[in-house]
This record gives C-alpha cells, structure tokens and sequence, in this order.
C-alpha cells in the first residue's frame, strides 16, 4: 500500500490482471467482492474493492473513474459559451447548479453584472432542481434500504418539476439554461402560477413522504447510528453540503458565503441533530435533504412573489476573449454540496484550466475509513447517504 | 383421497379390497392428483405474479402491466411463454448438475405442502394425521435448493444470498413451529382439517381470538412465514440492492422463473396456513362440521362450494397482506434478522406455548371464563381494526385522495 | 482575517519561502516555495488565527510556456469563514511537491486526481496512484503537451468521423436539383446528346 504507484513504461495486459487487484488490498485469505462497476446500488459505474469475512466487511475500496469523460480537458478547447452545455454532464441530477457554478465562475472573470430578473430566474431554476435532485436522492436511499415504494412516489413528484423545468428551457435532464451573463429564456407566461400550484401540491406530499418512510421502525433501525461522521471529520475529508450540514456544522453557501440573490431570501440552513441516534449518521443525512426540500419550497414562494421585471441577459461581448493567465474561482451551493468552479483564462477564446471540484469527489474518499467493520447492507445504506453520483465524481 | 378411490371402486362393483386392479387405481389416482396439485401451484403462483405486480403498482401510483388481457390479467402468461423460450444459461465455471437440479428441489417442497393442505371441508388431498408435522418438514426442502442453487453458482453475490437464506429459514422455523404448536395444543390433533374442526365459523370461535397467547402466536407465525418465504421486510436472500439478486444471480429462462414461482406459490401456502391453524378455515359462520358432514346432494355441494369460497377469501385477503406488507417496508439488516428471531421471537414463542397450556388447565376448571377472555380479544380487535380506518383516513385527509377507480385499468 | 493580514502573519513566521501577495483580479494569492508548502499549510491549519480547516480545491495547471506547473491551494476556514490561495511554483521536467495528506485528508483523492491528469508528484503521499485513469495509461492528460497513444490494448483510441459520410440537407438538395436538371436536359434534347450512362460504359 505505501509505494507508490506510477504507470508502468510499457503497459501490458498483465498489469491489470486480477493478481494486481488482490495485491492492492494486502490479500489475506479474506473474500474480495466486486461491488460493481455495474451493481444495482452504486448509483452508476463505480467499482466497491470489498475485503470481506461473511456479512461483516474489513474494508470497502472505492475505485472510481469508470464514467471519466475529461470534461476538464474538453473546458480547454471548446469557446466558453460552448462549454456550457458539457456542464450539464458534470451532474446530470443537478444540471442547474453545475451551470450556474460555471456560468458564475466565467462572469467573474469578465467582471459582468447578471440583471436581477435573470438572476431570479436562476434562483428559481436551481431551487427546483434542487428538489428534483433531493427526491431523487432520497427514492434511491430508501430503495437501497429495501423500501420500493417510496423510489416512485418521489419520481412521480419529480416529474412535475421536470415538467416545469421542461416549460422553462425545453429540456427535462441536461437543461442548458443558464448562460454567462444570464439566462436563455425569461419565464413563460403564467408560470408563477404553475410554480406556487405545484408549491401548493408539494408541501403537502412532503409529510406524506415522512410518514412512508421518514420515520417508518425498520428504516430508522437500518439508519440511525450507522456510519456517523464527525464535524470535524467532515470538515477534514472536505465534505460538503448536506453531508456536511448532517454533521451539526451549519454552513451553508447560500447563507455564509451569498452569492446570486440568496441574501434577499429567508430560509433557515438545517443542520443534522441526531434525533434517532448519533449526530452525523446516515438517518441525519436523509433527513437534512428532507428538511431542505422544505427550504427549497420557502425559497421558491419568495422568489416568485418578489422576482423584478426587465431583462435577463446583460449585455455581452458575441465572442469572449480574456487575457490569458485571468483566473477565478466561484462556488456555489449544488445539491450536492459545495461545488466550485475554478477557471483560468487563456489567450484565445478558450479557457486555459477548468476545474471542477464536486461533492460527490470528496465524498467518496471518506468511504474507505467510514466502511471499517460495517455489514455490506450497511455500505449500500452509506453510499446512498452520501448521495454521490457518478458522474460528478469522475467528471 | 384414498376413500374417494374406494368409494369410486365399488361404485363400478368391486370391492377395492379383492379386486386385483386397486393399486393401479391407486396409481392413476395418484398421477392426476399431483397433476392437479402442481398445476394449481403454477398457475396460482402465475396469478400472483400478476396481481402482485398491479398491487404494487397502485401502492406506488403506478398503472403496472394492464396491456395483456382484461386488465392484463393474462401478463402472466406471456411472460412465462417468454421465460420458456429464453436460453437456459449455464455459467461456464458452476456446479452443472447441482445447478440444474437446484430448482427441482424448491418446486418440490413446495408442491408436496399441498398435499395435506385443506382446501374446503371435504376438498384435501391426504388429511395425514401428522399434518402440520409434515408441511414443517417438507418446507425445509426449500432451503436445500436455494443453498444448491447459490453454491453450485459458483459466484459470490449467489453463495451470499444462499447462506443467508439458509440461516435465516433454519432460525425461522423455530419460532415459526413453536407458534404452529399451539393451535395443535388447543385442538389436540396434528391434523390440519382437524384443527379446522375444532374451530368455530364466527371470529371469536377462532384460534386466533382464543387468548392473548394465541394471538401473539399468531403474529409470531405470520413473521416467521414472511422470513422463511422470502418476503420483505426478510427478503436478505435476494436482497436486489446489496446482492444483486442473491441466489438466483446466475438463472435465466424457465429455471429462473422456478424461483419465483415457489416465491408466489409460497404466500399461497403461508396464507393457507394461517388460515387454517388460526383463522377457522373453512368453517361457514353459522353451519357446525357436523351439520356439513350429514348434507346430502345439491345442499352439499353447495355448502362445500360455500366453505371453499370462505377458505380462498380468507387466504386471498391474507396473501394481499403479504403484497402490502412487501411493498411498504424496508428491508432489516441480517443481524437485525437473526436478534429478532433468537432474542425476542424464540422466547416469545416458548412463553406462549406455556401460558397456553395453563390457560387450557384453567379454561377446563371454569369454562366461562374461557368465553369471556374469547370476548375480550374479539373486542380489541374490532377496536384495533376501527383505529386502523381512521388513521387511513385521516392521512388520506390530510394529503388528499388520489386514487381513480376509472381510469388505467 | 484579509488576505493582507494572513500573509503578513505567514511572512513572519516563514519569511523567504512566503512570497508576496500578489493582486491578482479576482482573488490574491500568496506563492509558496514548494519545499516549505506542508509546513506552512500545517500552521495555518493549526494557528487559531488562521485555522484553515479545510482544503477545498487543489489545482494544477500546466504551464510550458514558463516551463512549470502550477500547484493551487484553495484554503477556507469554517472556524472564521475566510479563504487564502496558496501557489507553488514547480519545474515542469520533474514536478514534485510534499504531499499535504497529512494536514487535510481530504488532499488525498485530490492529490491523487492532480498525480493522474498532470503528473505531479505529491512526495510522501501514502497511496499515490490513479484514480481515473487505469492504472496502465500512458502520460498525463491535462498537460498541453499530451499525445494520446494511436491504441489501448490494441483498442483504437480514433475512429473515422461519423459525420464525413454525411452530407449537409441543401448540399444533398442542390446535388438533387442538378440531377433532375441535367435529366431534364437529356430528356429535352436526347437525339443531340448520347446518354450519358452509354457513354461512360466502354470505360
């Protein structure tokens, strides 16, 4: 474990083979399971290295990397409105928020002012998604835990919010809507309306959602207690978000760090309290998505009733160029935590270095020290409440 | 069945005891009652598929398969045309003979339950005298084919869900055939229409009412049942999420779809069970054993219908419970799965079956009070019934209702 | 704390390896020899004016026009909620930089993903390996210089565009207008002109 490991000068097919595996995890005689890459619960490709005696597992070693699509690579030779719509890819489940983060990091850079209506709009369009993305967390967590029902009841409610984000930019996953210096299109005609309907219709089903599985015996039983971080062990894995939050440390980017119009709001920032067992377990991580969804709705309802007219796109170059060597460094408050962006400009129209550092990414290196001694039932429960999805991890 | 042979023989003017012929008689017999007994168990197990697939549908807001047939009750059908045209893999490195038997062994110890499982007064195959003692056993056949099954595998995710079912079905039977005692305590007979006899047709003359102690045997029976047929929240073996599918990870094609026959098949026979051990089986409200026992001709035949359809609504309603039931819960953790049984269920069960036994003492000495304790607990589970409603309706109130009889179906 | 501040308090405690503030146009930066970085993260982890607690993005960026890559240190402290840059400057033939894994750990994936895309050599690191790449690749990918290999195990790494097969709509639509044009023509006036297909038979 402790030499480290280069590429080798002339790769073969032997270096793969299944020996280096077993070498890597100081094979002892124990099972090594495979948890993936294609596992029903490793929500998309990510392989789980299992050192395993029976149920109870010494290690779980996640291998990521399965879903790279070089999207920081891509960042340097696409134009920077081009590269827009690969943010999108960067978390599919969140595409709002991993625009924003993008469109933000850029806009810096120029020093441009986004209209007020526009930056509305995006509040509106990531709050939404916001709660599409908690939803669905919350459907996997719960299917991971055996739970079936409550997958659909969380997507049926989903689909209205993909129906509302369908009527803002014409897309239902990679929404492509925001844009450096605004927004594409202004909200449709009547779409408050809609909006506070659904707010209407959502706010009810949300106790409905804690009654099915919230508080259901078995799921706390399967939770509470289980994998529980630390603040301090949050915050020195870099954790963020509402795992972060889960843990009793109440940060929050919209709060402490605001940014867009998030300071004309008022929502409150749950924090983890360890109702049912310890502060930090994987019960307090569902629930703090839960709670949030909450927030989200509050938010919304503010947005609606206070969004100004006018425009939505400031005025902005049709090609943009920087000098080369510019760099900025935005983040934002995704679903998944924390999610920064840091852009170095290049000479040309093209950015230099893109980097995106996500939640899911540093999520993931705290599994192996949580994994220690857990059921392999319990690692699937864990993963599910880190919420990490595959693609923001591998990016 | 064998007096029915009998009677048939000497209706043709032999006496069975003589005649050469008998015991091919006795054969023929026998090959159409096993064909009978497995074709129901099939097609059962392929109705439940499907109304399990539209139940769960509706819980979850859902249409389900409703293309196939009437409300696409004929799904069932067409999928099992497709399992049987589909490719009988192997994987390369398994157990090829343990493998492919695998499946025979779950099929046939769920088909040989039916053998001393009542259906309707006089409808049962063989009303052993050991009955219940022979489903006990025979049930255990099950675990046999599912540990062959995920060993001969030869692959991880099988061999995990194959020992987990085969802890949690052995630790399961205990409790699960200690609560089966005390129904038998109570009727003085292994016999399963003679359990049924010595219950009554209205609720409180059932087992389940009887006493406090019964009842709690019978939850105990009906968790342990949920444990042993796999159903959630003790689905472990074929945990999707962790085990991907546990045992039958590498099946495909008919021997796959063996395994979820017996699942299906399997709420049939827990269903039936406690319907019989608790719940009065077949006993019309108001018609005594003897009464049905002296019918003659056409009232006969129409009680006996009559108790059939007692007896299958009775079992429906119970295999409906186990649909809901799955569909709702998580799943428990395995260690949760084995503290439940050994440390509450076990002793739960042992504490029962003493304090039946006294109250059997006491019920004998002063004979009222055994009516009283029969009103008490028919009482509480009115009460218990009515506040189940009203929190039904009031979340319902509270969220609004959504279901629409009219359309999807 | 402001910038000014931390950089007055790290110039003091370090002086020579704690460069100055520089001003860039968003966020100021402090560059920071490579040999003193653990170190110097390490107080400003543990001081309590300080107190970064965390590492929220380690960067590189390949430079070879100055012939080194860049190092950024994204610092934030949730104790006082303010962020500090640190940069190290390292030579781009041999880029190494002391590992921080064990200030933060969550450098550790960080460092691993900078190790795989750019090539740094994080010394000291405990499990310094790809991450998303297999662990046969050849090169760094995020270095402007990188070459992707023609194959990986004899698996193509380019294939033909799918588009050049295709023709744009009016292309296909003027191609189609000449035809029936030149059918036309040849309908009009077939006794002057021999067919064209019989005439490009012989050949």
């Amino acid at each position: 474990m402790t030499e480290a490991r280069r590429a080798p000068e002339t790769p073969t097919m032997e270096m793969t083979s299944n020996k280096e595996v077993l070498r890597r995890i100081e094979y002892t005689g124990d099972m090594l399971l495979n948890m993936g890459p294609q596992h029903p619960s490793t929500h998309g490709v990510i392989n789980f290295l299992v050192q395993t005696d029976g149920e109870v597992m010494k290690r779980a070693i996640p291998e990521v990397g399965y879903l790279h699509r070089s999207l920081e690579k891509i960042g340097e030779k696409v134009t920077y409105n081009g590269y827009m719509p690969y943010t999108d890819r960067v978390d599919y489940i969140t595409a709002m928020c991993a625009n924003q983060g993008y469109a933000m990091a850029v806009e810096r850079l120029l020093a441009v002012t986004v209209p007020k209506r526009a930056e509305y709009c995006r509040t509106i369009a990531t709050e939404l998604n916001r709660i599409s993305s908690h939803l669905v967390s919350l459907g996997t967590m719960a299917m991971d835990v055996g739970a079936v029902t409550p997958f659909p009841y969380a997507l049926r409610e989903r689909e209205f919010i993909n129906d509302l984000l369908e009527e803002l930019c014409g897309a239902r996953l990679t929404y492509n809507y925001l844009r450096i210096g605004g927004v594409a299109y202004d909200l449709p005609e009547g779409y408050a309306e809609k909006l506070v309907t659904f707010l209407d219709h959502f706010e009810k089903i949300l106790p409905e959602f804690n009654r099915l599985i919230t508080y259901n015996e078995i799921f706390v039983q399967r939770l509470a207690g289980l994998a529980p971080i630390s603040p301090e062990m949050a915050i020195d894995y870099c954790l963020v978000g509402p795992n972060l939050r889960a843990s009793g440390v109440k940060f929050d980017v919209r709060k402490d760090i605001p940014y867009s119009i998030y300071p004309e709001v008022q929502f409150e920032v749950p924090v983890g309290r360890g109702e049912v067992g310890v502060t930090g377990d994987s019960w307090d991580r569902f629930w703090v998505r839960c709670e949030e969804m909450r927030q989200s709705c509050r938010i919304l309802r503010q947005c609606v009733a206070q969004i100004p007219k006018g425009e939505v796109m400031a005025k902005m170059p049709r090609k943009i160029k920087m000098t080369e060597g510019l760099e900025a460094y935005s983040r934002i408050e995704s679903s998944r935590g924390d999610m920064q962006y840091y852009v170095v400009a290049g000479a040309g129209e093209n950015a230099y270095r893109v980097k995106v550092r996500t939640g899911s990414f540093t999520a993931m290196g705290i599994i192996d020290v949580l994994s220690r001694g857990l059921m392999i039932a319990d690692l699937v429960a864990l993963i599910a409440s880190l919420d990490v999805v595959a693609p923001e991890i591998d990016r | 069945m064998q007096g029915f042979l009998d009677n048939l023989i000497r209706h043709f003017g032999h006496d069975p005891a003589t005649w050469p012929w008998t015991q091919f008689v006795y054969l023929g017999g026998m090959a159409l009652f096993a064909f009978a007994v497995i074709n129901f168990a099939a097609i059962t197990a392929g109705i439940f598929s499907w109304a399990e697939r539209r139940v769960a549908a509706r819980m979850q807001s859902r249409v389900g398969p409703n293309r196939v047939g009437p409300g696409g009750f004929l799904q069932w059908v067409a999928d099992a045309v497709k399992l049987l045209t589909k490719e009988d893999l192997v994987p390369a490195e398994a157990d090829k003979i343990l493998f492919r038997a695998a499946p025979y062994f779950m099929m046939v110890g769920f088909a040989c339950v039916f053998v001393a499982l009542p259906f309707s007064h006089r409808l049962v195959i063989a009303d052993m005298n050991i009955g219940i003692f022979f489903i006990i056993a025979v049930t255990a056949l099950i675990v046999v084919g599912i540990i062959m099954s995920g060993w001969s595998s030869n692959s991880k995710w099988s061999l995990f869900g194959a020992i987990r079912s085969a802890a949690q079905i052995i630790s399961y039977e205990i409790p699960g055939g200690i609560a089966l005692m005390i129904p038998v305590m109570l009727a003085g007979t292994l016999s399963t229409q003679g359990i049924i006899r010595a219950q009554g047709g209205l609720p409180w003359q059932w087992f389940v009412f009887d006493n406090p102690a019964a009842f709690v045997a019978f939850v105990i029976y009906f968790i342990s049942a949920l444990a042993e047929g796999n159903r959630t929240p003790f689905d472990l073996p074929e945990a999707e999420s962790e085990l991907v599918s546990g045992y039958n990870t590498e099946y495909s094609g008919m021997r796959f779809s063996y395994f979820f026959l017996v699942e299906w098949g399997n709420m049939w026979v827990m269903s039936a069970l406690a319907t019989t051990m608790f719940l009065g089986g077949w006993q019309i409200p108001g018609v005594s054993a003897a009464t049905l026992d002296a019918a003659t001709g056409g009232t006969a035949v129409a009680l006996e219908l009559l108790s059939l359809a007692i007896f299958v609504g009775k079992t429906l309603f119970w295999v409906f419970v186990v649909m809901w039931l799955r569909w709702t819960l998580p799943r428990i953790r395995v260690d949760q799965m084995m503290n439940m049984c050994w440390k509450y269920l076990v002793p739960m069960s042992f504490a029962a079956v003493a304090f039946v036994a006294v109250w059997m003492l006491v019920v004998h000495a002063v004979p009222a009070l055994g009516l009283v304790m029969r009103a008490i607990m028919f009482v509480l589970g009115v009460a218990f019934t009515v506040f189940f409603v009203y929190r039904t309706a009031q979340n319902i109130r509270d969220t609004g209702d959504k279901f629409d009889f009219t359309s999807n179906w | 704390m402001t910038p000014e501040e931390i950089q007055q308090v790290l110039a003091g405690k370090f002086g020579e390896s704690v460069g100055a503030l520089q001003p860039a146009k968003q966020d100021p930066w402090v560059l920071v020899k490579p040999a003193a970085i653990a170190e110097v993260c390490a107080f400003l982890k543990t001081d309590p004016r300080t107190r970064m607690d965390s590492l929220m993005n380690l960067t590189a960026v390949d430079w070879p026009k100055r012939n080194q890559i860049d190092v950024i240190y994204h610092l934030f402290s949730y104790a006082h909620r303010h962020v500090f840059i640190l940069k190290v400057q390292l030579d781009r033939a041999a880029p190494a930089v002391p590992t921080v894994e064990g200030v933060w750990k969550a450098a550790d994936w960080l460092e691993r993903e900078q190790f795989d895309l750019l090539g740094v050599e994080f010394t000291g690191h405990p499990d310094l390996r790809r991450i998303m790449l297999p662990d046969d690749w050849v090169g760094h990918p995020l270095r402007k210089d990188y070459q992707e290999g023609a194959d990986y195990h004899h698996i193509s790494t380019t294939r033909e565009s799918p588009l050049d097969g295709f023709v744009r709509l009016d292309e296909l639509k003027k191609r189609a207008a000449a035809k029936s044009a030149e059918a036309a023509a040849a309908q009009a006036a077939p006794a002057h002109a021999p067919a064209p297909a019989k005439k490009e038979m012989p050949s």
